[in-house]
């Protein structure tokens, strides 16, 4: 096990990097200094060569991105371009939102997965199983986005029972804080939800006909202990796969909801970056987001293989 | 005797069209997928030529009507005919996400039969880019592309595009390794046929119908994600009409007009629906193992 783990953490270091110079290549791949773009046409030459130098942007690019990644590592994420106010700590800010609005979001998919997949398996030949199913199939296709406006205006325009948006912060109150979360972690759970059901209704259904089932029914077991003694970690192994693309689909589909919720996170934060061209933010924020991504893909591998360790170690 | 064996012939291998029908009605998730797209692409084609006002002309007495007789769907803030801006806004959804899954298509296709014919060093090189483009989901590829380059339609079909490159590339070279597996490649080979020639006569016919049902498939996450960047204000700039930009719109009005944002939230759901649906069902269709079994 440990040396499985040790080879896609390597595997996982070497994708970062690679990825950290794709993105580094392609934010500086145009011409032109950020140091003209933050002091705006009407700067004299002079003022824009002393900035550059300041931001140290006249060293090569190889020295540029080595210093950059130097801190990344240590975590010294240096100066906004545009604010001039240091990085880490508003990034941080932003994580204390989205962090919880993701793990949030995934609680309510798997609430809502679990239950939905098992029933609509279970009743695969009566109709609420159907219906369950074409629910799900409904649910796939409407984007977190649209049914996050739809909420706002269902639950918050009409019925006035939560905020339609904004974000009470964590040292305000907890109970305000989790209140703004309530919409958004829905709108972003029920779709990947919906997506994660059709899995579990197919691994479940794959379970039912497994022969040790049948002797587990043979024995005199009812089909729900059976399913919950021998079923559910055979079942788990295909939706753990799924759910780490889930996982990923809720980290990027935070940026979205965070925009339709206006909350102050971490899509947020990179959209704003994006507007003011603070490169440097964008440059941060997207290996942060990377970052994310290919680690919940290396835990999800780690996570199956705990589950079934039939699943060979060293692949 | 003759007529005999020729009835049973007939009713063993039924014409195409009836084959069609039968199998439509066998998989109704196809059929209903191929009626929605297809009237979402007569109604980007016709919008083209007609819409009922134009989608940008400006009413400045009629702002934010509802439903009525002059303007079916109603009128956004600037008195502009909400179904007018509907049916146009089909365009640049369809072309961008079309962009997209060609852009994707036409990389990584080829990439994935180098791969799978190929093997080695450079099948594993093909393999981990793709594995590294795949750590950027297609928004964020979206939003550093326009970061740099600014937002627009080309910037939002080329980002979403390279996005997708790995999904086509893992698809054609598992779908390859699979033909290239088989023993009439094998007797292609001892026959003296080149790489190429077995590509193009044996393995492209063979994995055609896996890429139909992929770009069908890409085609609703594509869809996608083309919304969410002109809701984010990132892909087709105002003021075009696009489904994102006129829900982000519509957002402003939703104690006023909640309907206004009703329309272009339903006209990407069901664009996503039915995209989906018909790759689903045309993959149950092409190929029966593929279907998870029930």
């Amino acid at each position: 096990m440990s040396r499985f783990v040790l080879r896609r953490l390597v595997t996982v270091v070497l994708t970062l990097w690679a990825a950290s110079i794709l993105v580094f290549a392609v934010l500086n791949i145009l011409p032109g200094t950020p140091a003209q773009v933050i002091l705006g046409t009407q700067a004299t030459p002079a003022s824009v060569r002393a900035l550059t130098i300041k931001l140290g942007l006249n060293q090569p690019l190889v020295w540029q991105y080595l210093h950059w990644i130097q801190g990344l590592v240590t975590l010294h994420l240096g100066n906004s371009y545009i604010s001039g106010q240091p990085i880490a700590p508003e990034l941080g800010a932003a994580l204390e939102v989205t962090a919880p609005l993701v793990l949030l979001g995934l609680l309510v998919g798997l609430l809502i997965a679990v239950p939905a997949g098992i029933l609509s398996a279970l009743r695969h030949q009566r109709t609420s199983g159907a219906v369950l199913a074409a629910a799900t199939q409904v649910g796939i296709a409407i984007p977190n986005f649209v049914l996050g406006i739809l909420l706002i205006i269902v639950v918050a325009v009409d019925l006035r029972w939560l905020p339609a948006s904004g974000f009470t912060p964590w040292s305000t109150s907890v109970g305000g804080a989790l209140q703004s979360l309530i919409l958004p972690s829905v709108s972003l759970g029920l779709v990947e939800g919906a997506i994660l059901a059709r899995f579990v209704r197919t691994a479940v259904l794959g379970v039912l006909r497994a022969d040790f089932l049948r002797t587990a029914r043979a024995k005199g077991m009812r089909t729900g202990q059976a399913l919950i003694r021998h079923g559910i970690r055979n079942a788990a192994v295909p939706v753990v796969t799924v759910l780490g693309l889930e996982l990923s689909g809720l980290i990027i589909g935070a940026v979205v909801i965070e925009a339709v919720f206006t909350l102050p996170g971490v899509g947020s934060l990179l959209l704003s970056s994006v507007a003011n061209r603070d490169l440097i933010l964008v440059q941060d924020i997207v290996m942060l987001v990377a970052t994310a991504v290919v680690v919940t893909n290396l835990l999800v591998d780690i996570l199956y293989r705990v589950i079934d360790p039939r699943i060979g170690l060293r692949s | 005797m003759t007529t005999l064996t020729a009835g049973r012939a007939s009713a063993e291998v039924p014409g195409r069209a009836h084959r069609l029908w039968r199998l439509a009605r066998r998989n109704p998730s196809a059929l209903l997928g191929g009626l929605v797209v297809l009237v979402i692409v007569v109604v980007a084609v016709v919008a083209v030529f007609w819409t009922p006002y134009g989608p940008l002309a400006v009413f400045p007495g009629q702002a934010l009507l509802g439903p009525g007789p002059h303007h079916l769907l109603g009128t956004d803030q600037y008195g502009r005919d909400l179904l007018s801006r509907l049916m146009s806004g089909a365009d640049p959804t369809l072309l961008s996400s079309a962009g997209a899954v060609l852009i994707a298509g036409g990389i990584g296709i080829p990439a994935g039969l180098l791969s799978a014919s190929r093997g080695g060093m450079v099948s594993e090189l093909i393999m981990r880019l793709a594995d590294l483009i795949y750590s950027f989901p297609a928004l964020l590829a979206a939003i550093t592309l326009v970061a740099v380059f600014g937002a627009s339609t080309i910037t939002a079909t080329v980002a979403i595009g390279i996005a997708s490159i790995p999904a086509f590339a893992r698809v054609t070279r598992s779908a390859s390794l699979t033909v290239l597996g088989t023993d009439y490649v094998l007797a292609a080979r001892a026959y003296g046929r080149s790489p190429l020639a077995i590509l193009r006569r044996h393995v492209v016919p063979n994995i055609l119908p896996f890429i139909i049902v992929q770009s069908s498939l890409l085609l609703s996450v594509t869809v996608l994600a083309v919304a969410a960047l002109s809701y984010l204000g990132l892909g087709t700039p105002p003021p075009a009409a696009t489904w994102g930009g006129m829900l982000e719109n519509a957002q402003n009005y939703l104690y006023q007009d909640p309907l206004m944002a009703v329309w272009p939230g339903l006209a990407i759901a069901l664009c996503v629906l039915g995209f989906n649906a018909l790759g689903d069902g045309l993959r149950d269709l092409l190929d029966p193992t593929l279907r998870p079994r029930e």
